[in-house]
């Protein structure tokens, strides 16, 4: 390797740039189990991995957000978005909603709530507190087919920005890289501007691995 | 021959589920339904129906034993189960009986316990209604699929 040779850097597969893998990963929130059937046959034709739940409660135990040390780690279970019914009894779509957007690693998942009743004041107080849309049930194909894209092109764009910020951090990191630590010792001074140290090196990772 | 077969029953299909849109017991709900249906799930709208069938059956029971007690007076309850009825209904596209919950809800909003009493038998006679040309169709799409199975031997 040469001075200036930019060295490839290992992006770990699964539970990164969501762009690069076609298929969202919904959570359906219902607690009836006739519409969480359909939801989820609306969304597995769509080409989605879906995963149902019953309840509010259960939808934040899932995301581990109900206070127990749970999931939030596992980047298998990451959420691309989240479909709600609101009237519920326990927590209702709306309180889910509130809770998603006060939690700072969740509130980046969009939010689609759905209801049997068209009313307005209850359609803005969602759209007020962040949801994305708000689907009239019963829920048809062009309503997810319309979300998903909506979600789809949402995660594009993000990844853009995403991938610029990523080559500004990889030009930080190639500089980082050519210039030679003061603990390397000095016969060894010629390769130390090939090879970074493991330190600079190591850095470099948490700045990469920040962004994933 | 076997031939004929398939086609007959598949007009008798249509001519089924025609009438049953034209009467309002099906609106377009359930033909959204049957596109979720395909090989990957080819099962789908007869799995659906059977969940509706007992979750509603459930509900309806439920619904009964409230009102016959003479000392009821939980209308609230009887509005929650009616919720979940009218949202399955419409799922499914059972136009009818999400109907005639709403009217039944409409009863149970005002304490009018004679109107629901009416209510309830309404529903449960549109339900069973529903239920038995439900029955007729499957069965009609099994014989359709036996027949075409004759026919193109595997």
């Amino acid at each position: 390797m040469a001075v200036g040779d930019v060295m490839r850097m290992e992006i770990p597969s699964g539970g990164d740039m969501s762009v690069t893998s076609p298929e969202l990963h919904v959570l359906a929130v219902d607690d009836s189990i006739v519409d969480r059937k359909v939801i989820e046959r609306l969304l597995r034709i769509s080409a989605c991995k879906v995963t149902t739940v019953e309840s509010g409660a259960r939808a934040l135990q899932y995301l581990g957000l109900d206070g127990d040390k749970g999931a939030s780690g596992l980047k298998d279970l990451k959420v691309n978005l989240i479909v709600t019914d609101y009237s519920m009894p326990g927590l209702t779509g709306y309180d889910l909603l509130k809770k998603i957007k006060e939690s700072s690693v969740f509130r980046e998942i969009p939010v689609v709530i759905m209801s049997s009743e068209n009313i307005l004041p209850r359609i803005e107080q969602c759209l007020r507190e962040g949801a994305e849309d708000f689907l009239l049930k019963p829920v048809k194909l062009a309503d997810v087919k319309r979300i998903k894209e909506l979600i789809m092109r949402n995660e594009a764009e993000d990844c853009k920005t995403l991938s610029h910020s990523n080559k500004r951090k990889l030009a930080e990191y190639i500089d980082d890289a050519s210039s030679p630590s003061p603990s390397s010792s000095t016969h060894d001074d010629s390769s130390a501007k090939d090879f970074p140290s493991s330190k600079q090196m190591k850095s470099a990772d948490e700045k990469f691995s920040s962004l994933l | 021959m076997l031939g004929l077969g398939v086609d007959r029953l598949q007009a008798d299909i249509n001519r089924l589920l025609t009438s049953l849109f034209h009467q309002g017991v099906l609106d377009e709900q359930f033909l959204q339904l049957q596109q979720l249906q395909d090989e990957t799930s080819p099962t789908f709208v007869y799995d659906v129906i059977n969940i509706y069938f007992d979750e509603s059956e459930k509900l309806l029971r439920s619904l009964r034993l409230l009102l016959m007690d003479r000392e009821f007076s939980d209308y609230k309850k009887i509005g929650l189960h009616l919720n979940q009825l009218v949202g399955s209904s419409s799922s499914i596209g059972a136009r009818r009986v999400r109907n005639v919950c709403v009217a039944f809800r409409s009863a149970s909003e005002l304490n009018n316990r004679p109107g629901c009493l009416r209510g309830l038998e309404v529903v449960e006679h549109e339900y069973h209604y529903l239920k038995n040309m439900m029955h007729e169709l499957f069965q009609l799409e099994q014989q359709r699929l036996l027949a075409a199975g004759v026919r193109y031997p595997m």
